[in-house]
């Protein structure tokens, strides 16, 4: 067999470039964590109960993740909001405080370098970016600096996400402020007497928070939210699946430099203001391809596909027209545990994007049957301001 | 002990005659994780060793499992059609993948017993 092999030789060469670790890396081997790299560092993709029945936990009750391998980048000074509206498509200027924004770095090209999380606190900007890419993330905005903005790789900081129906309850009876937060804003509050920058945000289509805390703080942090009523440890395989279903974007896979933001369904994160006909229209990489593409339509589009079969159909595999003719791919695709059935999400061109087309995807030489539909596959349960 | 034979690919086989039982070892559901997904031969299909004959998905990973023997299948476990978990559950019992029929003799020298297979697992960890 295949798996384990290449498990092993992996894990090995990662050990021999001295893979990095999370200030949590103990706690994940004390808890039965198996460990496999993952952007440089290694990291629990699953502890003893396994992805499934950590992915059915975390969308009935509450899970712990450990995702500080993500890169955590604080921008500040006068100019920031408007420094940082040069690469991103987002209104920062009027960002109040506390409010949270889902955005991406673009390319000259309109094409997705990056896809990250902004919240600002008072006069500084927190940027939340993808592993894989912040130190990429970080020589751009260095590269681009100017005077009057200060950018700080906060190195130092862990991060950790609990979500879940049952996240809230469980933070609120030890840091009660957090019942303030509503989703897709931030604040700075104490959790257990650690200080820590909490937002209501994550990414598993459920109710939750993202919290920052220094290194020197994960240990006890993971350790207090650890004995919560309700919550368990969950790793980054069931990540994975619970953003699947939740139709969220994995960059490197869903989207990427050659994927523009309208192409991935993303334009609802393009404020009217950087629009055309906006008081800040343009003015960011790719602004011309983006705008046309909003206006005019893009030439293909993210959709979501189902499987007829219960063989999953992953990454990279073809999609057919009935013809025959290659029409797309899909980006990424599994099981989803809480559909009960294989899912996957593809770029289609317009003519077969259409919910309820039938295509077929190249499967180990076989043909299997599939449907395009609508994302996500289960519905976001997120703690919308009322 | 048990009486079941080992290949270093981490299947087993229980024979019975000219009658060998399938599956994949404790060693390998559990580097596999939780499979979701069983793709069986069909019966009266006859193979080779080292033909592919088994097709399995777990959450995290693809695989083919080969066959060990020269033989014809007789026999495949339908139920892991809707219920692939049994293998992560029972793999070495329920969890069994297909019976074939051996049409050569066998050399068993060419298998690993028990302990010599939990010897190569710890070698790996």
């Amino acid at each position: 067999m295949f798996a384990p092999k290449e498990t092993d030789q992996t894990n090995r060469l990662c050990h021999s470039r001295h893979v990095k670790h999370t200030p949590l890396n103990d706690l994940h081997h004390e808890l039965g964590a198996k460990m496999a790299p993952f952007a440089g560092y290694e990291m629990p993709i699953h502890y003893t109960g396994g992805i499934i029945s950590e992915h059915h936990h975390v969308r009935s009750r509450a899970g712990l993740f450990d995702v500080s391998h993500m890169g955590q980048i604080r921008v500040g000074g006068k100019q920031a909001g408007a420094w940082l509206e040069t690469l991103l498509p987002a209104d920062l200027i009027n960002l109040e405080a506390g409010a949270q924004r889902y955005s991406f770095l673009t390319s000259d090209s309109g094409g997705i370098l990056d896809d990250l999380m902004v919240y600002r606190l008072e006069d500084e900007y927190c940027l939340v970016v993808n592993a894989a890419n912040k130190e990429a993330d970080l020589s751009l905005l260095q590269e681009r600096l100017t005077t009057g903005v200060f950018v700080d790789p906060r190195q130092d900081f862990a991060l950790l996400a609990l979500q879940g129906p049952q996240a809230a309850a469980a933070l609120e009876s030890i840091a009660p402020a957090v019942k303030h937060l509503t989703f897709m804003t931030a604040s700075e509050i104490r959790i257990a007497g650690i200080e820590c920058c909490v937002t209501r945000s994550g990414y598993t289509g459920e109710d939750g928070f993202e919290i920052s805390t220094h290194e020197t703080s994960a240990l006890d942090l993971a350790s207090v939210l650890l004995a919560l009523d309700s919550v368990e440890p969950s790793g980054l395989g069931a990540r994975d699946t619970l953003r699947l279903e939740a139709g969220l974007c994995l960059h490197g896979n869903d989207i990427g430099p050659r994927t523009s933001p309208v192409e991935a369904g993303l334009s609802w994160a393009i404020p009217a203001s950087r629009r055309s006909g906006g008081v800040r229209a343009g003015a960011f990489p790719g602004a011309e391809r983006i705008l046309k593409e909003i206006e005019h339509g893009p030439s293909q589009k993210r959709v979501g596909i189902r499987p007829i079969g219960k063989a999953p159909v992953r990454a990279h595999a073809p999609l057919l027209a009935p013809n025959n003719t290659l029409v797309g791919e899909v980006t990424s695709g599994g099981f989803g545990p809480s559909v009960g059935a294989p899912i996957a999400m593809a770029y289609l061109p317009s003519t077969f994007a259409e919910p309820g087309t039938t295509l077929e995807a190249q499967v180990r030489n076989k043909a299997l049957p599939v449907t395009v539909c609508r994302l996500p596959f289960v519905p976001h349960r997120y703690h919308q301001k009322t | 002990m048990t009486d079941l034979k080992f290949t270093a690919d981490h299947e087993w086989a229980r024979l019975d005659g000219d009658i060998a039982t399938i599956g994949i070892t404790d060693y390998a559901q559990d580097q596999l994780g939780d499979l979701v997904y069983v793709e069986l031969p069909e019966t009266g299909l006859n193979v080779t060793a080292g033909q592919e004959v088994v097709v399995i998905e777990s959450v995290k990973a693809a695989g083919d499992i080969k066959s060990p023997f020269n033989g014809t299948i007789i026999e495949v476990n339908e139920r892991l059609g809707e219920e692939p978990e049994k293998v992560n559950e029972d793999p070495t019992g329920e969890g069994w993948f297909y019976r074939i029929q051996l049409s050569s003799d066998v050399d068993l020298d060419s298998f690993m017993d028990e302990s010599a297979y939990q010897n190569l697992v710890s070698s790996l960890d």
